[in-house]
């Protein structure tokens, strides 16, 4: 296990990507499944999932709640909530099979090598402890820098996730600090230790308009040094502006991956086509915002064909026998449908 | 924090005056009247009647109080009618045996039932929860004689590791305070089992995960203390009963303890005994509750803000 002294560095310095060697993903998930015992049954909110992210790149997961994409994120992370367990599959790391490491391992790993941001930045911060320790434990824990070391370190952190008067907020507890400014926290916290890969869950939905375009740009700047990003969000929007790719998932499986510009322009699967509907309606004008009829399958009853069938304007007999294979399209664009 | 202490210490002064008029005016609106208990069924009347004047029982009400409270801001107790004796000296003798044994039984309890609580938090719903719950019940349910008097068959007469009754060195606190923390045992286990739990699943909880804390660290570090709230106003409040006397064990016993010399006083109709035995446990629990406050916001600075 790497145990990196702790030096002073700018994230934002692109170098990173070049200590990996060429053709190697930062991250590649193939044939995740996870299980989760209920009290009516086993259910698998994540089921067959493969995806990558290369390194300095920014990927987009999205779906609506319940779909598995935040699943997924824990799986990745090794935090999957008990008794759930990753039944099939493999998590790689810069290579690194990740999946089957044990706790201890594990542990290692999250928070610098790969760490991740959340959606509540309020209680994602524990509310008892001032916010410049709970950054500096993260570094504390993956190096043997001293206290003094550490706090120029997380002072160095604040400042690059551009907090106002980081001096006096090392000392501040959470409930002094805005929304936008704990999210900063939260990223200096997951950054610190200059991980390969930051997962950030819905890391927007909780701010406003304007403080989501920071917290966006600074995503990007932390990508143009050399961080691969998974940005799981239900906000197309939000994926439009930083992500290079995306993913669309739904009822536990990814239903169509291309980059974001493709799936913007020529989404293939009914269920992308209905979710960008939803959200592009408004700009065209007067006709009421457009809806995708139905809601998200219990996921003990799926329907044995196609999980999107029920919704589907374009079901066939076929979508019912069985379940479609994702289908390659072009390069880069996949899509699980007979259509 | 200044201002929080002292704003809670002059509300505590309020309480204590208004709990201070009404023991005085309980105590005089009871039935029967304290020269005649004291003095036994065949005293004359005429003796009666001199007794009650000399302690000044046959004056006004208002006049009684005011002298009363004026003795008290003196310091000034009384002398106990029973045993003659300044109540101060009398009530000093049995703090010292209540204090002891009230740390003893604290000691135990808390290490015991904080044990108890983190363990079934972190292992909720599986054994060692299922284990350590089922005796937190026992020790909530078990009346604390019932307790007690298995404690003294079982270590005193069988085993002979500790005296049965009295009180002397150390070991005679032992059984007692074993008898009385089972019971607050029980009850800190319980409310930190389910104050724990509940912080484990804040969000905040997995963001120490994520940063690679393991299962320890997680707890110990980032939810114990904000667990700690509810369950430290348990301890507190707990302790300032325990350091008014606990009548039962100390009877259960033979202590001669503070719930012992209350017992005696209501008895008695000990008035000025009884009158300074009331005071003093409302005294212990306006300020338990007080160090309660002022623990919970160097907790908590959510608290210390909102103050």
């Amino acid at each position: 296990m790497q145990n990196p002294k702790c030096g002073d560095g700018d994230w934002f310095a692109a170098g990173m990507a070049a200590a990996q060697p060429r053709g190697t993903q930062t991250l590649e998930v193939s044939g995740l499944t996870v299980a989760l015992p209920t009290e009516k049954g086993e259910i698998r909110p994540v089921s067959d999932v493969s995806l990558r992210v290369a390194p300095g790149e920014i990927v987009g997961i999205v779906g609506e709640s319940g779909c598995g994409k935040s699943m997924t994120a824990r799986a990745v992370m090794g935090l999957i909530p008990a008794p759930g367990r990753i039944i099939a599959g493999s998590v790689r790391l810069a290579g690194r099979e990740i999946a089957g490491l044990s706790e201890r391992e594990k542990r290692a790993i999250r928070g610098s090598e790969i760490s991740m941001i959340f959606q509540e930045p309020m209680s994602s911060l524990n509310p008892v402890m001032k916010v410049g320790w709970q950054v500096a434990e993260a570094l504390r824990l993956h190096s043997d820098c001293t206290r003094e070391e550490a706090r120029t370190r997380t002072l160095a952190a604040f400042r690059e996730v551009e907090i106002p008067e980081p001096e006096a907020r090392l000392r501040q507890y959470p409930h002094q600090l805005s929304g936008g400014l704990r999210q900063r926290v939260m990223i200096a916290m997951a950054m610190i230790c200059r991980p390969k890969l930051l997962i950030a869950d819905e890391p927007t939905t909780a701010l406003d308009v304007t403080v989501e375009a920071q917290i966006l740009r600074l995503l990007e700047r932390l990508r143009e040094g050399g961080t691969s990003i998974l940005l799981i969000s239900h906000n197309l929007g939000v994926i439009a502006r930083v992500c290079d790719r995306v993913y669309v998932m739904y009822a536990g499986r990814i239903l169509e991956e291309a980059e974001t510009t493709v799936l913007f322009d020529q989404p293939l699967h009914p269920y992308s086509r209905g979710l960008l509907r939803a959200s592009l309606s408004l700009r065209e004008g007067v006709e009421p915002l457009e809806t995708i009829p139905g809601g998200v399958p219990n996921l003990l009853r799926l329907p044995a064909g196609c999980g999107f069938g029920p919704r589907c304007a374009c079901r066939r007999s076929e979508c019912d026998a069985a379940m479609p294979e994702l289908r390659v399209v072009e390069a880069g664009h996949r899509v699980r449908c007979f259509h | 924090m200044k201002q929080l202490i002292l704003r809670r210490l002059g509300q505590a002064l309020i309480v204590l005056a208004g709990v201070a008029l009404m023991i005085f005016v309980m105590l005089r609106i009871v039935p029967g009247n304290p020269i005649e208990t004291m003095m036994g069924e065949h005293a004359d009347r005429a003796t009666v009647a001199r007794m009650t004047a000399e302690m000044g029982l046959d004056r006004p009400l208002p006049e009684q109080f005011i002298q009363y409270l004026g003795n008290i801001l003196r310091g000034d107790f009384g002398t106990s009618y029973a045993l003659g004796r300044p109540v101060t000296e009398l009530m000093a003798g049995a703090f010292g045996n209540t204090l002891i044994l009230a740390l003893f039984a604290a000691l135990f309890s808390w290490g015991l039932g904080l044990l108890a609580g983190i363990v079934s938090a972190v292992w909720k719903n599986r054994a060692p929860d299922r284990i350590f719950m089922g005796f937190s019940l026992l020790g909530i349910s078990l009346p604390v004689f019932l307790a007690a008097m298995a404690l003294q068959y079982l270590f005193a007469f069988q085993l002979k590791w500790f005296p049965v009754s009295g009180t002397g060195s150390w070991k005679s606190f032992v059984l007692p305070a074993v008898a009385l923390g089972w019971n607050s045992a029980g009850q800190v286990a319980q409310i930190t089992r389910t104050s724990l739990a509940e912080t484990l699943g804040e969000d905040f909880i997995e963001t120490a995960r994520a940063k690679g804390r393991g299962t320890a660290g997680v707890v110990l570090i980032h939810a114990l203390r904000c667990a700690m709230l509810p369950v430290m106003t348990v301890m507190i409040i707990q302790f300032s009963s325990l350091l008014s006397g606990a009548v039962i064990t100390e009877t259960v016993f033979s202590m001669n303890g503070l719930g012992r010399l209350m017992v005696q006083a209501i008895s008695g109709r000990d008035l000025p005994l009884l009158q300074a035995t009331a005071l003093f446990a409302t005294a212990v629990a306006v300020l338990g509750s007080l160090a309660a406050d002022i623990l919970c916001a160097l907790l908590d600075p959510r608290i210390r803000r909102e103050a």
